[in-house]
């Protein structure tokens, strides 16, 4: 599978987490981001994803490759909605496999970290009243 | 003039009212045309704002070609 993908349709963890298995692994480290109700001590009702999927999958790619070279994992990979996602919904998942957790768990924080300050990707939150704001943007 | 395609995203979609457009240009860096449009459309303030050239990452100062692909990326927010 691609180390790191946009998904336009909900993301399904289990088949996702199979995808990194290996018989010389026996751990799987995995992080899943959700929509959460509020932000900031807003009540959010909804938010939206919009990604550069070109520099997005470079760059992602270039974080999941940097980490298995860091923290000696066997495997990586996350993938991030695109799109309306609702309250509840997962919004990325990261996976790291390692023949110990140790590793796994610094990768996989690793991982989310980066991708956060790091990808191409924007968030759109929807608030209580009508109005709306892009996150880190809209400040100035 | 060099005709250069720009791409925006997110809230600089939102501020230019459109997702890209081909300009023609006299800016001979990113960080030029970046200031062309950033009256023309009131975008956010430079330093807070990223530039990929042809979809890489580059710097402010880096040269336009005729037919450069350019986006610029406002601040960050996935996850």
């Amino acid at each position: 599978m691609a180390r790191f993908a946009f998904a336009r349709a909900a993301i399904n963890p289990a088949t996702l987490s199979r995808t990194l298995a290996e018989e010389a692994c026996g751990a799987l480290v995995t992080f899943e981001g959700w929509v959460r109700n509020h932000n900031d001590g807003r009540p959010v009702l909804r938010l939206d994803y919009e990604g550069y999927e070109a520099l997005a999958v470079r760059e992602g790619s270039r974080i999941i490759d940097e980490a298995i070279a860091r923290f000696g994992v066997s495997g990586a990979a996350c993938v991030h909605r695109l799109g309306s996602l609702a309250l509840g919904d997962l919004a990325v998942w990261v996976g790291v496999t390692s023949g110990h957790r140790g590793a796994a768990f610094d990768a996989c924080r690793y991982i989310i970290d980066e991708v956060k300050s790091r990808v191409p990707i924007w968030k759109k939150e929807y608030y209580e009243g009508g109005d709306s704001g892009w996150i880190n943007c809209d400040t100035r | 003039m060099a005709k250069i395609r720009v791409q925006y995203f997110a809230i600089l979609r939102e501020r230019a009212g459109r997702a890209g457009e081909e300009i023609d240009t006299v800016a001979a860096t990113a960080g030029a045309l970046y200031a062309e449009l950033e009256g023309r459309y009131s975008f956010p303030a430079l330093r807070s704002v990223k530039v990929a050239i042809n979809d890489e990452f580059c710097p402010w100062d880096a040269p336009l070609s005729p037919g450069d692909s350019v986006v610029f990326i406002p601040p960050v927010a996935g996850g």
